[in-house]
């Protein structure tokens, strides 16, 4: 399961954001590091969103949390002390964050000498983003190499994500300091193709032209989502899904693999032909 | 529910079941604990590496603190690791698992 043991950690730090809330960053940073965990990839996910945590919730470790990524920065414990182990795969940490105090709690230097920790450990690092663009959201992605904008097919998502492509272009690390770009790519979520052959949504294509970055993935709505959150499993671990199924492609499409996205609903299974080939 | 209309399997109902008790013994444990929640376990942390150190010499990464909370009672689990002097045979763990009772 574990191939990459003898190599060095990747050490590649990815955000996963949005600006609006609610359209799926927990859902799909929990679902991307497990189905990087899956792959054998040591993973760890980092909620962000101090003052608000979910993603310990939505991991099912929230009766495990003692100490957290603030106690951390602040020099109240060590790292290994307040990484958790997922108990499903054990290639799998989570690092959640404090419920107790506010966002100024952050400090870009202390998330800066946590990554670095992080990045001779682990070979991915999934950052878990706040809503909005205020200190969480920024210190969630000034670090980042590459950026997951998750949206939904809506107009106040589509202009937020755009918002945050703006910024991941300029208020990053690479973008001030390195003259690199991250490299940004979206997420459909909540992708509903009856409601678009109904012309009541926008296409991928729609959203595409709009915010011109490539596509990772696309997925369905789906009564999947919820269960998995009910019960705490990242959707890509609950039991089978289309919803899972296409974070999984998505992961593969992540790590370079040239697969094809098939839009696969969770209601109508007739889809799946219907190949996307634009992958730029 | 359903934005379908689709009837979902009769499993829908257990997980959301087990979302509520999940919620429930959440927030009682924030509710109780306030703002100044688990805070204190850095202090008690900090506090119980001085007892020790007063004794032996022991490092920060040689305390690990577990916590498992349950409906009715949580359970703190306290483990420290203390070195023995000989370079070669450290030992694994000198209090294993000793289980501590808090906030009953």
């Amino acid at each position: 399961m574990t191939q990459l043991k003898d190599k060095a950690p990747l050490g590649k730090v990815i955000v996963i954001t949005s600006g609006k809330g609610g359209v799926g960053k927990t859902t799909s940073a929990a679902a991307i590091a497990a189905a990087l965990a899956k792959r054998g990839h040591k993973t760890v996910v980092i909620d962000f969103d101090v003052g608000l945590r979910n993603l310990d919730m939505i991991m099912g470790c929230e009766r495990r949390v003692v100490f957290d990524f603030i106690n951390v920065i602040q020099g109240e414990a060590r790292l290994k002390q307040a990484l958790i182990r997922d108990k499903r795969l054990d290639t799998l940490w989570i690092l959640p964050t404090s419920q107790t105090r506010d966002k100024d709690a952050l400090t870009q230097e202390g998330v800066e000498k946590v990554l670095n920790e992080l990045k001779e450990q682990f070979d991915y690092i999934i950052c878990d983003s706040p809503a909005g663009i205020e200190r969480g959201a920024q210190l969630a992605m000034y670090f980042a190499d590459e950026a997951v904008v998750v949206t939904n097919p809506e107009v106040s998502s589509v202009r937020d994500s755009d918002r945050v492509l703006g910024l991941l272009a300029s208020k990053t690390k690479r973008a001030e300091s390195e003259g690199t770009e991250v490299k940004a790519q979206v997420l459909l979520t909540r992708h509903d193709q009856r409601r678009i052959d109904a012309g009541e949504m926008m296409t991928i294509e729609d959203v595409l032209e709009i915010l011109a970055v490539p596509l990772l993935g696309v997925i369905p709505e789906s009564p999947a989502i919820l269960r998995a959150s009910n019960v705490g499993m990242p959707v890509v671990l609950d039991e089978p899904s289309a919803a899972g199924r296409s974070y999984e492609t998505a992961v593969a499409r992540l790590l370079g693999e040239d697969v094809d996205m098939h839009m696969e609903g969770e209601k109508r299974p007739g889809f799946f032909s219907r190949l996307f080939g634009a992958s730029a | 529910m359903s934005l379908f209309g689709f009837s979902l399997r009769p499993r829908r109902p257990k997980s959301a079941q087990t979302a509520k008790d999940r919620l429930q013994i959440l927030l009682a444990h924030e509710r109780r604990d306030g703002s100044d929640g688990p805070d204190y376990l850095p202090m008690l942390q900090a506090d119980i590496l001085a007892v020790i150190r007063k004794y032996t010499k022991i490092k920060e990464d040689d305390v690990d603190i577990r916590m498992e909370r349950n409906d009715d009672i949580s359970s703190l689990e306290i483990n420290i690791e203390i070195p023995s002097e000989g370079p070669e045979k450290s030992i694994a763990s000198a209090l294993p698992g000793r289980r501590m009772k808090s906030r009953g």
